[in-house]
C-alpha cells in the first residue's frame, strides 16, 4: 500500500471523474484538475469566489462549481480551458446546483426551494419546476439517467413528479400517501422508486416508473422510523434503516421482508468476527531512539493500532441518547450495499464506534469492527468487496472477507483523515483530512492473490 | 380406675336411693345431735316408753324394723332387735359417712376440677382478650389498608383521568399543530409565490447565463420540439423500460426455475438408482414386493416419459414430476430412517463386533422379519380375498358351504349350551336332593311336632278334668314348644307350596336349573345366617324356604328372558344372570 504526497483542499472537495482519469479539487478559490496518475496539474481554474461546492459532469467533460453565497454557478470545460459559463441565480438565492444526467443541463434549487431552474449549456434555455419540497433527499436521477424523481409539496400534500431527462417533460405526476415525504430513491435499475416518509411514521412506499403503487410497507407505528434507505445495487433487496436500532430487508418480487438486522448491544453470534482496535502507545525504548525514529519523529505522537480478534459474546459501548433532543443519536443511519451486493456495512447511531458488516447471501452477521473512536464515513471498493472507513484520526482501516487492517498514513503534520473516497477503479483510495487530500494506492497483486 | 368409678356410681345409686332419708335424717336430727353434746338426758326413767316409742317412730321412718311390737304386749325392750336396730343404724352412719366422705371427695374433686375451670375459663379468657386484641388490631390494619387501597384506587382514578386529559390535549394539541402547521405552509407558499412574484418584476438582478458558445448535446444529436409525438415517444419508452425489465425478471425466474428443475430431476434420478439398488439388493428375498416393484417401474415409466415433456413446462408433466419426487423423497426418508434404526440397533447391539458384520447380520434379521411380515400379510390378503368372495352373493356350492359353516358354528354353540345346561342340571339334582332331606327333616319334625300337640292336647283335656295342677312345670315347657310349633305351623303350608310350585316348574329340566338357586349360595347365606343366633334348624328352614319361594316369585320372568337370551346365544351368561336375580 503506497501514499502520494499531501494537497491542499478546502471545503473536502475532491472529486475523481467519472471516467477516472482526472482528479479535481479546490483550494478556495481555485479549481485544480490533476492527471489521477501522475497526480501532475493539468488545468487551474479561477473562480469568482470561495468554492462551496463542485462536481464532475457524467462525461467527464465539463466540472461545475457552484458558490451558494453568491448565488453564482461556474462551468469549466476540461477540453476548451478558454471556454467559460456562469450562472448567477441573482437574488433568489442558491443552495444546491447539480447536473443532470447528460451533463448538459445544471440543476439548481433556490433558496427557500421555491424553484428549481433547469439551464441548459446547448440552449442556454432556463426553464422552472415549482414546488420542490425541501427534505432529505428531494431529487433522483435514475442510474441510467433517463427519469429524474421529484418530490413536490402542494396544498400540504406530498406529490412526486417523473421527470424524463431528456427534455424535462413530465412523464408522471402522482400523489404519494404520505404524511410528510421525507426522501426518495430510484432502485438501480430505474424501475422502481422507493419513497419514504418522514421519520414520525415508518412507512416505505414502492411506486413502478408508471406511477403505480407496488407496495406500502410498515414496520410499526407510533415510534420514530425510517432514518436511512438503501437500494442493492442489483436492485434485489431494499434495505431500511430505522430508528428501533435494525435494518429491514425488503424483497423485489413481493416486497415483503426478508429479514431484519439487529444490532444488539452484545454479540452472541458465535459466526461472526469480533474485530476489536486495540491502541498501543509505542514504547520509548532507548535503542529505538536513533536518529532513523526522530526523523520520523511525529509518528511518536501517533499510537500503534491493531486489530484484535474477540471471542464472543462482546460486549459492545453504547451511548443513551438524550430523549429531550430531536433526532436523537440513536438508530441506522448509515447503510451501504458492497458492489456485488454480496455484504452490508451499517452503522448504528448510539454506537458510533461500531460498523457492521452482514453478509446478504446467508442473512447473518460476517463481521463487527469496534473502533476506539467514532466512525466518521465508510466506503465499499466499487470492484471488491472491501470496505474502507475512517474514524477521524491518522489511519485508514480496511475490512474484506478475509480479515481487517488498520494502515497508518505516513504523513507529516498528522493528517487526520475525516472522509474518503474510492477511485472508481478500486485501485485507489483518495483520503481527505481537514484541509488536505491524499491518495493511497492499493496493492493489486496481493488482492490478486 | 374402673372399679372404683363403678363403685363411686353404685354409691351414688345407692345415695340416689336413700336421699330422703338422710335429707329428713338432718332435719330431724339436728335436735338430737344438739342432745347428744349436752349428753342425753333425753331418756329419762319416766319417758322411757316415749322415748321408745319415739325411737320405734324414727326407726320405722328410717325403714328399719320396729324395736318393738305393741302387738307383742311386753313393755319389756327385747335386746336383739335393738342391737339389730343400733347396727343397722351404725351400719347407716358409715355409709352416711362413708357417702358424706365420697362426697366431700368428689366435691374436692369437683371444686379443684371448678378450680381448673376457672383457670382455664381465665386463662381462655385471656386469650379471648388476645385474640380479641389482636383482631381488632387486624381489622384496623384491615381498615388502614383499604384506605391505602381506596386512596390508591383513588390516585389510580386521578392518574387515569391524567393520562386521559394528558391525552386529550395531546391529541388537541396535535390537531392544533397539524392545522396551525398547514396554515403556515399556506402562508409559506403565499410568501413563495409573492417572493417569485417579486423576482420576476425585479429587472435590478435578474437571473442569467452567460455562456461563450453553447456546447452540443452528449448525444450529438439536435433537441426536438415538444410535441404530442415526443410525448407519445416518452411514454413507449418508459414502457419500453418496463417490459424489458419485467422480461429480464422473467428470464431470471425462468433461469432459476429450470435450474431447480434440474436439480429436482437429479435428485430423482439420485433417489430412484439409490431405492432400485436397494431393491435389487431385497428382492432375493422377497415374493411380494414384485407388485411394488413394478409400480415403481411404471412411475418410473411415467417419468421417463415425462421427462421430454418437462422441458416444455407443461403443467401436467411438472405436477408428475413434484409428484414423484415427493414419493420418491418419502421413501427416501423412511428407507434412511430404516438405516438409522438398523445403525442404532447395530450400535447398541453389537459393541465388539465390526460393523460390516454387524450390519450383515442385522439386515439378514430384517430380511427375515421383513419375509415373515410378508407371509403374514400374504395369509392376510388371502383370507382378506376369501372373505370377500364370501361377501359377494355367490353360487349354490358356496351357499351351500355358507350354510354347512353356519350349521357348524350353530351345533358348536349348541354344544355348549347343552354342556352349560348339563352343568346346570347336575347343581339341580343336588338342589334336589337338598330339599328332599330338608322334607324328611320336616316330615320328622312335624311328626314330632303332632305327638306334642296330642301330648298338649292331652294335658289340655286332662286339666279340665278335676285333677289338676298336678304337673305345673311341664306345662310351661310345652308352652315353649308351642311357641316354636306355631312358627312351624305357619311353616308348613310353605313347603306345600314350594313343592306345588316345583312341580309345576320342573317339566323342562333346564328352567327348573335356572330356577332354584345355587347350592353354595345357599350355603353361604344359611352360614351368613348363623350368627343372628337362629341356629334352630325349624326356623332356619323355614327362613330358606321363604326365600326360595321369594326367587321363585321374582324369578319366573327373568327366567323367560333368560331363556330368551340363551336363545340368542348367550348362554354362556346365564349363570351368572341367575345368581344376580336371585
Amino acid at each position: 500500500m503506497n501514499f502520494s504526497e499531501v494537497f491542499k483542499q478546502s471545503n473536502q472537495l475532491c472529486k475523481v471523474s467519472p471516467d477516472g482519469k482526472y482528479l479535481a479539487t479546490c483550494v478556495q478559490y481555485r479549481l485544480v484538475v490533476r492527471d489521477v496518475e501522475t497526480l501532475q496539474i493539468l488545468q487551474l481554474y479561477t473562480c469568482l469566489d470561495q468554492i462551496s461546492h463542485m462536481d464532475w459532469s457524467s462525461d467527464s467533460l465539463f466540472i461545475l462549481c457552484a458558490m451558494y453565497k453568491r448565488g453564482l454557478v461556474q462551468v469549466w470545460s476540461l477540453e476548451q480551458p478558454d471556454w467559460h459559463c456562469k450562472i448567477d441565480e441573482g437574488s433568489i438565492g442558491l443552495v444546491s446546483s447539480r447536473w443532470s444526467p447528460d451533463g448538459r443541463h445544471i440543476l439548481n434549487t433556490t433558496e427557500f426551494h421555491l424553484r428549481v431552474t433547469v439551464w441548459s449549456l446547448c440552449t442556454k434555455a432556463v426553464s422552472y419546476i415549482k414546488y420542490p419540497k425541501a427534505c432529505q433527499k428531494g431529487i433522483d436521477f435514475s442510474r441510467d439517467g433517463c427519469y429524474m424523481a421529484l418530490a413536490e409539496r402542494r396544498d400540504c400534500k406530498d406529490f412526486v413528479s417523473v421527470f424524463v431527462c431528456d427534455d424535462w417533460h413530465l412523464l408522471r405526476h402522482f400523489e404519494t400517501e404520505t404524511q410528510d415525504l421525507a426522501g426518495l430513491e430510484w432502485s438501480p435499475n430505474g424501475c422502481v422508486l422507493a419513497v419514504w416518509d418522514s421519520c414520525l411514521e415508518y412507512k416505505v412506499l414502492l411506486y413502478s416508473l408508471d406511477g403505480r403503487l407496488l407496495s406500502t410497507y410498515s414496520a410499526y407505528e407510533w415510534s420514530l422510523g425510517v432514518k436511512s434507505v438503501t437500494w442493492s445495487p442489483s436492485s434485489q433487496f431494499l434495505a431500511i434503516g430505522s430508528y428501533d436500532e435494525k435494518v429491514r430487508i425488503l424483497n423485489h418480487i413481493t416486497w415483503k421482508k426478508i429479514t431484519q438486522f439487529e444490532h444488539p448491544a452484545t454479540i452472541n453470534n458465535t459466526k461472526a468476527v469480533v474485530y476489536k482496535e486495540v491502541v498501543k502507545r509505542p514504547a520509548v525504548c532507548s535503542d529505538d531512539l536513533s536518529l532513523h525514529n526522530i526523523t520520523i519523529g511525529n509518528t511518536l505522537f501517533n499510537t500503534q493500532s491493531k486489530y484484535e480478534i474477540c471471542p464472543t459474546p462482546v460486549q459492545l459501548p453504547v451511548v443513551k441518547p438524550d430523549p429531550d433532543r430531536a433526532n436523537p443519536k440513536i438508530g441506522i443511519s448509515t447503510l451501504a450495499f458492497s458492489s456485488d451486493s454480496r455484504y452490508l456495512a451499517t452503522k448504528n447511531d448510539n454506537m458510533a464506534s461500531v460498523v457492521w458488516v452482514w453478509d446478504v447471501q446467508k442473512m447473518s452477521l460476517v463481521a463487527v469492527l469496534e473502533q476506539t473512536t467514532a466512525v466518521r464515513c465508510f466506503q465499499w471498493d466499487p470492484r471488491r468487496p472491501r470496505l474502507a472507513l475512517c474514524t477521524g484520526n491518522t489511519k485508514l482501516y480496511l475490512w474484506s472477507p478475509a480479515g481487517c487492517v488498520s494502515v497508518q498514513v505516513p504523513t507529516e503534520g498528522g493528517f487526520q483523515v475525516q472522509s474518503l473516497n474510492w477511485h472508481c477503479s478500486g485501485d485507489s483510495l483518495i483520503l481527505l483530512g481537514k484541509e488536505q487530500l491524499c491518495l493511497c494506492y492499493m496493492d493489486n497483486d496481493q488482492e490478486d492473490k | 380406675m374402673p372399679e372404683s368409678s363403678s363403685e363411686v356410681m353404685d354409691i351414688r345409686s345407692s345415695s340416689v336411693e336413700y336421699r330422703p332419708s338422710p335429707l329428713r335424717q338432718f332435719s330431724q336430727s339436728s335436735l338430737p345431735l344438739h342432745r347428744d353434746y349436752m349428753l342425753s338426758d333425753f331418756c329419762t326413767e319416766h319417758n322411757v316408753q316415749e322415748c321408745l316409742s319415739h325411737i320405734n317412730q324414727e326407726v320405722s321412718s328410717l325403714g328399719l324394723p320396729p324395736l318393738w311390737t305393741e302387738a307383742s304386749g311386753s313393755s319389756e325392750m327385747k335386746v336383739v332387735p335393738v342391737l339389730n336396730c343400733m347396727y343397722d343404724l351404725i351400719q347407716l352412719h358409715h355409709r352416711g359417712l362413708r357417702t358424706l366422705e365420697n362426697m366431700e371427695v368428689e366435691q374436692l374433686k369437683t371444686s379443684s376440677n371448678v378450680d381448673f375451670l376457672q383457670l382455664s375459663s381465665t386463662h381462655l379468657k385471656e386469650q379471648l382478650e388476645l385474640s380479641k386484641r389482636e383482631n381488632t388490631g387486624l381489622l384496623e390494619r384491615e381498615r388502614q389498608l383499604q384506605l391505602k387501597v381506596k386512596t390508591l384506587q383513588n390516585s389510580l382514578k386521578t392518574e387515569k383521568e391524567e393520562v386521559q386529559k394528558l391525552q386529550n390535549i395531546i391529541a388537541s394539541r396535535a390537531s392544533q399543530y397539524n392545522h396551525e402547521m398547514k396554515r403556515k405552509e399556506r402562508e409559506f407558499n403565499k410568501l413563495k409565490e409573492r417572493l417569485n412574484q417579486l423576482l420576476a418584476d425585479k429587472k435590478e438582478k435578474k437571473q442569467a447565463i452567460d455562456v461563450l458558445n453553447s456546447i452540443g448535446r452528449a448525444d450529438g444529436k439536435r433537441s426536438l420540439w415538444k410535441t404530442v409525438k415526443t410525448e407519445a415517444k416518452h411514454e413507449g419508452e418508459m414502457y419500453k423500460t418496463l417490459l424489458s425489465n419485467y422480461d429480464t425478471r422473467q428470464r431470471e425466474l425462468l433461469l432459476e426455475n429450470a435450474e431447480l428443475k434440474k436439480v429436482l430431476q437429479q435428485m430423482k434420478k439420485d433417489m430412484v438408482s439409490i431405492l432400485s439398488s436397494r431393491k435389487t439388493a431385497l428382492r432375493g428375498d422377497k415374493h411380494q414386493d414384485a407388485g411394488k416393484q413394478v409400480d415403481a417401474e411404471e412411475e418410473e415409466e411415467v417419468f421417463d416419459s415425462s421427462k421430454e415433456s418437462v422441458e416444455l413446462y407443461c403443467d401436467q408433466a411438472r405436477e408428475k414430476l413434484t409428484n414423484s419426487i415427493r414419493l420418491q423423497w418419502r421413501r427416501l426418508k423412511s428407507h434412511v430412517e430404516r438405516l438409522d434404526s438398523q445403525a442404532s440397533l447395530a450400535q447398541m447391539g453389537e459393541n465388539t463386533n465390526s460393523d460390516a458384520v454387524a450390519r450383515e447380520t442385522h439386515e439378514d434379521e430384517m430380511d427375515r422379519l421383513k419375509l415373515e411380515i410378508q407371509q403374514c400379510k400374504d395369509l392376510i390378503q388371502t383370507q382378506q380375498h376369501l372373505l370377500q368372495q364370501l361377501s359377494s352373493p355367490c353360487d349354490d356350492e358356496t351357499a351351500s358351504l355358507l350354510s354347512d359353516c353356519f350349521m357348524l358354528q350353530e351345533k358348536e354353540r349348541f354344544r355348549e349350551e347343552w354342556k352349560t345346561l348339563e352343568e346346570q342340571r347336575k347343581i339341580f339334582e343336588r338342589e334336589r336332593r337338598n330339599f328332599t332331606e330338608a322334607a324328611i327333616r320336616l316330615s320328622h319334625e312335624r311328626k314330632d311336632f303332632e305327638d306334642d300337640r296330642a301330648l298338649w292336647l292331652k294335658h289340655q283335656f286332662l286339666s279340665l278334668s278335676p285333677f289338676a295342677d298336678s304337673k305345673k312345670p311341664q306345662m310351661s315347657k310345652s308352652k315353649s314348644a308351642f311357641s316354636i310349633s306355631k312358627t312351624e305351623v305357619s311353616a308348613e303350608t310353605d313347603p306345600e307350596k314350594l313343592i306345588k310350585c316345583r312341580s309345576g316348574a320342573t317339566s323342562p329340566i333346564p328352567r327348573c336349573v335356572q330356577l332354584t338357586p345355587p347350592p353354595t349360595d345357599d350355603l353361604h347365606r344359611t352360614l351368613c345366617l348363623m350368627p343372628d343366633n337362629r341356629s334352630t334348624k325349624p326356623k332356619r328352614k323355614v327362613e330358606h324356604v321363604e326365600e326360595s319361594q321369594i326367587s321363585f316369585n321374582g324369578n319366573i320372568p327373568v327366567q323367560c328372558k333368560q331363556w330368551n337370551d340363551s336363545e340368542d346365544q348367550y348362554s354362556h351368561l346365564l349363570p351368572k344372570e341367575k345368581t344376580s336375580s336371585i
